[in-house]
């Protein structure tokens, strides 16, 4: 019988056939936790006397909930989790380094990883085809120091998803959409599988977008297949040797087949206070929403396509009056090509502040904390009440381009009404961009060869002045054998 | 094994920002002190009524949003006997269970605020001693009853140095 991602990825680590349904031990790739969970997961450890790493190079320890410290309490906090790193080995992911999920696609998961992290939207790993999870610090500081865990294999809900996106709809609008029509726990203990030719042509980006908001719907994982596109990416990210194509079987079975056109979705935007409650723009225009608060960041849509979407819109326009617009990179890396690409330039003349990389305003624990009644239309993937820091504040869930159409208009607004400034997917430029990274590669390749033919000629002396040396001793030997005879 | 103990009663949805809230992130590694304002942004009175063996009864996928494991953390620590729903979020459910907190999935609706209720976690009914209903709730997959039962998956480790699942 035919296997879905997930089956086939927890097989992989369970070291045996396995189907959905079914309860397995499984070997951890990747673990991760960050600075709002780590200390606990720490503390359990400290107390089972297990203060270990099974695999320091792929555990990673985030600070990027609380970042830079907002309190002293979670300074303290950053500080256990840094005598933790050197005390085990494992990575320490510092201050201003960027939020966990983007980092650690950027840098640590490949295609057939299982990822365990102390963090529910880990789910953003499997747009790599990793079979990613969020879980609890007490599960992930076991999977970090066992480097095992248990896991249920889940049913599979297969997402078809063809046509093309129309300019203004972006694979925000498509997993809001969803989430819409199956419900905030529609997809509970089982795992979302996104197929079809319109993933197919899909960049990472948008991947790690649709991903990542699997568990909004209540999903385990939101998988997405290994192929040309995800090989590029790690190419671009330097990991290139650790691609491997992997597909679900043609003859998977499924729980449930949605198969949604894209060509037919319009922005859409999640109202206060669930993910599910979503309507479209049309509709949304039509309510005069005025917003108080504009943010782009978190791990759902801070990478440079993100930008460069909102980039395009503001240039040589002016926030709207009495708006705030608060802008945070996803990571480090994202932050230096917006530097080299010029958005943060762009954002900044537009009137936005930039904000260290991070989770920012995204969690409430400081920086863009909402008072009593106000607003917010931010690109991150929660509106729970209370999410941003005050029960009595509202949070709307767009697209980077309907977050930036709202920043120059005041209150919701339609993306497409910018249709000239609309950049269509796949027409981001793309940072670490291959070519440089080529002609990068080409030096590193001459100097290798140089070296390399030094190195040579330097190992051919040495082989001659050993032969020389071997033949010395040879004679020497011969000598003394001599003597000895004559002596005898 | 029973408990006994009034219901208090919420909507579908609670999310673990009503349980442990972001504002309060600097309570995390103080539990104790966050317990105190357990689940207060979605009934300001509450860490004040509940009482030692009380349950929380939520509605649908109770628990949803972030992994937090402080959220049923401190619903133990506020001296709760179990919480019971119509469904769960995935990742809250298997930390109650890992921090040794019984979640029960049970037709909540049936539960009246205020209710005195009788559980019996091993028979795997709650009896609402209030109005006389008799639920049922789904037993534990044999992993988790086996966690619980350890007193939770840190105890259970302990016990074994190992998982010990079979
Ligand atoms: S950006 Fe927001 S959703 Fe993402 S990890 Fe940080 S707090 Fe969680």
């Amino acid at each position: 019988m035919g296997k879905t991602l997930a089956e086939k990825l927890i097989g992989e680590h369970a070291g045996k056939d396995v189907s959905a349904g079914e309860i397995t031990l499984a070997s951890v790739s990747v673990a991760l936790t960050q600075d709002g969970t780590g200390p606990l997961a720490v503390k359990q450890l400290q107390k089972l006397g297990l203060e270990k790493v099974a695999n320091p190079d792929k555990t990673v320890l985030f600070l990027d909930h609380s970042a830079p410290a907002s309190r002293k309490e979670l300074a303290n906090d950053h500080m256990t989790l840094r005598k933790f790193a050197e005390k085990t080995g494992a990575q320490l992911s510092d201050v201003g380094n960027g939020v966990c999920h983007t980092v650690v696609n950027e840098d640590y998961v490949s295609p057939g990883d299982l990822l365990i992290g102390a963090d529910s939207h880990t789910c953003t790993g499997g747009a790599l085809c990793a079979f990613s999870t969020g879980m609890g610090s007490t599960d992930v500081a076991i999977g970090m120091a066992l480097g095992k865990t248990w896991l249920r294999v889940p049913e599979t809900i297969r997402v078809n998803v063809t046509g093309k996106f129309p300019p203004g709809v972006y694979p925000k609008d498509l997993i809001l959409h969803l989430i819409g029509m199956i419900g905030a726990d529609g997809a509970t203990y089982k795992a979302l599988e996104f197929g079809g030719p319109a993933i197919d042509k899909l960049e990472m980006e948008g991947r790690f977008t649709l991903s990542n908001m699997a568990v909004e719907a209540g999903a385990k994982a939101g998988l997405i297949a290994s192929d040309n596109i995800t090989r590029e990416y790690l190419k671009r990210m330097g990991r290139g040797g650790e691609w491997r194509e992997i597909k679900p079987d043609p003859d998977a079975v499924y729980e449930r087949v949605i198969d949604i056109d894209v060509s037919q979705l319009v922005p859409t935007v999640a109202y206060p206070h669930t993910v599910d409650n979503t309507r479209t723009i049309d509709e949304a225009v039509k309510d005069h929403v005025k917003i108080d608060q504009c943010y782009l960041g978190t791990c759902t849509n801070s990478r440079v396509s993100d930008w460069a979407i909102v980039a395009r819109m503001v240039k040589g326009r002016k926030i709207a009056p009495g708006m705030r617009f608060i802008a945070c990179p996803g990571s480090r890396k994202v932050q230096e090509d917006l530097v080299k690409l010029g958005y943060l330039q762009t954002l900044i003349e537009f009137g936005a502040m930039i904000i260290p990389p991070g989770c920012g305003p995204c969690v409430g624990v400081h920086g863009g904390i909402l008072g009593d009644g106000e607003r917010v239309v931010a690109s991150q993937n929660r509106n729970f009440q209370g999410r941003m820091g005050n029960p009595e504040g509202f949070i709307y869930l767009a697209s980077p381009a309907t977050v930036a159409a709202t920043a120059i208009k005041g209150e919701l607004a339609d993306p497409r009404e910018f249709a000239s400034t609309l950049r269509s997917l796949g027409t981001v430029p793309m940072p670490h961009a291959p070519k440089k990274k080529a002609a990068k590669k080409k030096k590193a390749k001459k100097t290798a060869r140089k070296k390399a033919k030094k190195t040579v000629k330097k190992a051919a002396k040495k082989k001659t002045a050993k032969k020389k040396a071997v033949k010395k001793t040879a004679k020497k030997k011969t000598a003394k054998k001599k003597k000895a005879a004559k002596k005898r | 094994m029973l408990i006994k103990g009034k219901a208090h009663k919420f909507g579908d949805g609670i999310s673990t920002d009503h349980i442990a809230p972001g504002r309060l992130f600097h309570l995390r590694s103080n539990l104790p002190e966050l317990a105190k304002h357990v689940l207060e942004d979605a009934d300001p009175e509450f860490p004040n009524k509940v009482q030692e063996g009380d349950f929380v009864v939520g509605g649908k996928n109770f628990g949803q949003g972030s992994s937090r494991e402080h959220a049923p953390t401190i619903i133990k620590l506020a001296g709760v006997g179990a919480v019971m729903a119509k469904s769960f979020a995935r990742i809250f459910f298997r930390n109650s269970i890992n921090v040794g907190l019984p979640v029960l999935i049970c037709d909540t609706d049936k539960i009246n605020p205020g209710d005195e209720l009788e559980v019996d976690l091993t028979g795997g009914v709650v009896r609402d001693l209030t109005n006389g209903e008799t639920l049922t709730f789904s037993p534990l997959p044999d992993v988790m009853i086996k966690i619980l039962n350890d007193g939770g998956l840190a105890a259970h480790i302990q016990k074994y140095g190992d998982f010990n699942l079979d």
